[in-house]
């Protein structure tokens, strides 16, 4: 009790000392995982912040903060300092967020791309990005003249290999001659390593790049031998203007103006979003006309009926590579076993790191 | 001599005033940027208790580095030192999953400091019967530690339940630090730094061994003519070293980490060498410069959320403060002359 009311006295001597005006003002905060230069996954949560800034709503953020030890100080603060929603931005800050949220349960969070919401003040928000592979899938598969794409993926989570699968299956029903290779770099972010995966890929007779990381180094690698490559996360087409066919691109702008604006007016509520090509969250950026009309004009139509549920990603038949029945004929996979997805469908190379 | 311990204080003064200058050439007010970097991050007890907790490592580090450093002995890979350590203190709270009882923390900070211990044997080894770089391989065995981290959280070690996400299980509560205040990050892992210490010191200034780790490090050829045997002490600091190393790995994932995953030191091993030599390698001047830099990684954090200055500013100072000692030190021991040469002198 008194060891408390010490502890209290002294908070507070210390604060009236170098207090921080924080004002009433509705503030809301973001913690991202890279630079906001990196033109992929930062990049386009700072491109989410900039439209709630300019919905009139104030905003902070902490770039590239590790997640280790430091994520849980960062978040921390943010709630100390009058910020009334935080979001932070990458898998890593799970723990940390889940953490901070029980101490401040008036402050609002929002993780990106996890699974634990252990308080009712956290929610959780990803994108379907496999609805996006399907297209690069059917692209691929039409494109590839050595019939064999290369595939630079992170880790073996099922994010990824949900992607890995949703994009061979697109590939398969225009091309049944298809092959994925995939090298695993065990990074998001490092342009060294993402380039030297687009070599070694290349190098393997791939002719159509594309990648689950966040730098531009793959583009840029596959512009200059010549090959094909999709723009990951952002619309990196000016960084390799020939080479890229499409970009798949997170908008994550609306769903950050409309929870903030929820926020702002009390009317925020946990929950679990997963939105996709329907919602806008994940959109496609431009074809490349050396595609040609008649498949520009596929793509897209493929894009609405994802788009409006017509066509699923993971429609059955769809076997693994033991050649065992995963989903069957007729049916679809369930979001369940998508948010689970630990094996390769049949035309995947190689084994899942383990 | 005074004036030896003195020129830190000059070179953090200048550090701030380069800082001050930096800011205002931004577009913010230097005071208040000022005031935001330095003041608010400690301006309450759970911004003390961070300072702790991120001078903690640091300092450690930068001990077991003070003797190698004053003994002539470049060890660069404190990182991977503090990275293999964790993995065997870590390896050993993975053992004891589940279980409880008080001997499984002291198990896993002795596996750490052995870990560490071990890995620093590497290059000192290599270098006593080899003659190779201890730069080089200490530095080249980093990569070599964070490859088999990566290894072990994405395979063997990963969390079943985990979905395949590159990090192991949550340590059980006994083999975490225990905490020292209710609702602060500070853990008993400080009290590890301290010992080391106190123990440092009176190893440096109080015993033979520390006597000739001085002697080595002011003049090799003494040491040999007065009949000191190089070899074993290389190897003697070399795993006091990693053994500091190891002892920061294991404090950090079982203090506010709590399991094993691929970031668990953002670079301490390497920011240690600045911690050191700021220190000037002496036990208590390494505790006040550990604080000093934790607090520039803090202060670069508040910056950016109060005045959205750009976090890479921490480095910035961490690198002015060496640049300024450095500096500090060159007039320190050089004295500087302007001289004026006459035309026939120039020909010589």
């Amino acid at each position: 009790m008194y060891k408390n009311f010490f502890k209290y006295l002294i908070s507070a001597i210390f604060l009236l000392g170098f207090s921080v005006n924080s004002s009433a003002d509705f503030k809301v905060g973001f913690v991202y995982v890279g630079p906001t230069g990196d033109h992929g996954w930062t990049f386009q949560h700072h491109e989410g912040r900039n439209a709630v800034e300019a919905a009139g709503i104030k905003t902070t953020f902490v770039e590239s903060v590790p997640e280790g030890a430091d994520a849980e100080r960062v978040i921390r603060q943010l709630a100390q300092s009058g910020h009334d929603l935080i979001f932070t931005t990458s898998f890593g800050y799970m723990d940390p967020t889940n953490k901070v949220a029980k101490d401040f349960p008036n402050v609002k969070f929002e993780h990106a791309t996890g699974y634990k919401r252990e308080h009712s003040n956290v929610s959780t928000y990803s994108a379907r990005f496999y609805e996006g592979r399907t297209l690069l899938g059917h692209i691929a598969g039409k494109m590839t003249k050595t019939n064999t794409i290369g595939y630079i993926a992170s880790f073996p989570i099922p994010e990824v290999i949900r992607g890995i699968n949703a994009m061979t299956l697109a590939a398969q029903k225009v091309n049944p001659n298809i092959k994925t290779k995939i090298v695993w770099v065990f990074t998001w972010y490092d342009p060294g390593k993402e380039a030297e995966a687009a070599q070694a890929l290349i190098d393997q007779g791939a002719d159509v790049i594309m990648q689950h990381t966040d730098s531009t180094a793959p583009v840029q690698t596959a512009e200059k031998a010549g090959v094909w490559s999709f723009g990951q996360a952002s619309d990196m087409q000016r960084f390799a203007p020939k080479s890229i066919l499409t970009s798949i691109i997170d908008d994550w702008a609306p769903y950050y103006v409309e929870r903030a604006i929820a926020a702002r007016d009390g009317t925020w509520n946990q929950q679990d979003t997963w939105h996709g090509l329907k919602e806008g969250m994940v959109a496609m950026g431009p074809y490349n006309s050396a595609m040609g009309a008649d498949l520009v004009k596929e793509v897209e139509q493929l894009q609405k009926d994802l788009a409006s549920g017509k066509v699923h990603s993971f429609t059955g038949p769809i076997y693994d590579q033991k050649g065992n029945i995963l989903v069957a004929e007729g049916k679809v996979a369930d979001d369940g076993m998508l948010a689970g997805m630990s094996v390769y469908v049949k035309g995947v190379e190689g084994d899942i790191p383990k | 001599m005074a004036l030896y311990f003195f020129t830190p204080f000059i070179a953090i003064i200048l550090t701030i005033l380069g800082g001050g200058i930096i800011f205002y050439i931004l577009g913010f007010n230097p005071i208040e940027a000022l005031k935001f970097y330095f003041l608010t991050p400690i301006s309450n007890l759970y911004g003390l208790s961070e300072l702790l907790l991120k001078a903690t490592p640091l300092c450690l580090i930068a001990i077991g580095l003070s003797f190698c450093f004053k003994s002539n002995n470049w060890n660069i890979g404190a990182e991977g030192q503090l990275t293999f350590g964790a993995i065997v203190g870590g390896g050993v709270a993975l053992l004891f999953y589940n279980q409880e009882g008080f001997y499984i923390l002291p198990l896993i900070i002795i596996a750490g400091a052995i870990g560490g211990m071990i890995f620093a044997l590497i290059p000192a080894i290599l270098k006593t019967y080899f003659n190779t770089n201890e730069i080089l391989v200490s530095l080249m065995l980093v990569y070599v530690s964070k490859l088999l981290l990566d290894y072990l959280v994405v395979g063997p070690w990963s969390n079943p339940e985990g979905f395949n996400f590159p990090e192991t299980r949550q340590f059980s509560d006994s083999s975490r630090m225990p905490l020292l205040f209710e609702g602060l990050r500070i853990h008993a892992g400080i009290f590890l730094a301290l010992a080391a210490v106190m123990l440092s010191w009176f190893v440096l200034y109080k015993t033979y061994l520390g006597f000739k780790i001085k002697v080595s490090g002011l003049s090799l050829k003494t040491a040999k003519y007065a009949g000191f045997k190089g070899k074993t002490m290389i190897l003697v600091v070399f795993m006091i070293s990693g053994a500091c190393a190891g002892l920061a790995g294991v404090g950090e994932i079982t203090g506010p980490i709590g399991q094993l995953h691929r970031m668990i030191s953002p670079d301490y091993g390497f920011t240690a060498i600045i911690v050191a030599f700021l220190g000037r390698l002496n036990p208590f001047g390494i505790i006040f410069a550990s604080l000093v830099v934790a607090l520039t990684y803090l202060g670069a954090e508040t910056a950016q959320i109060f005045l959205q200055i750009p976090k890479y500013t921490g480095q910035v100072f961490q690198g002015m403060i060496l640049f300024f000692l450095l500096a500090s030190d060159y007039l320190l021991f050089f004295k500087v002359k302007i001289l004026s040469l006459k035309k026939n002198e120039l020909r010589h």
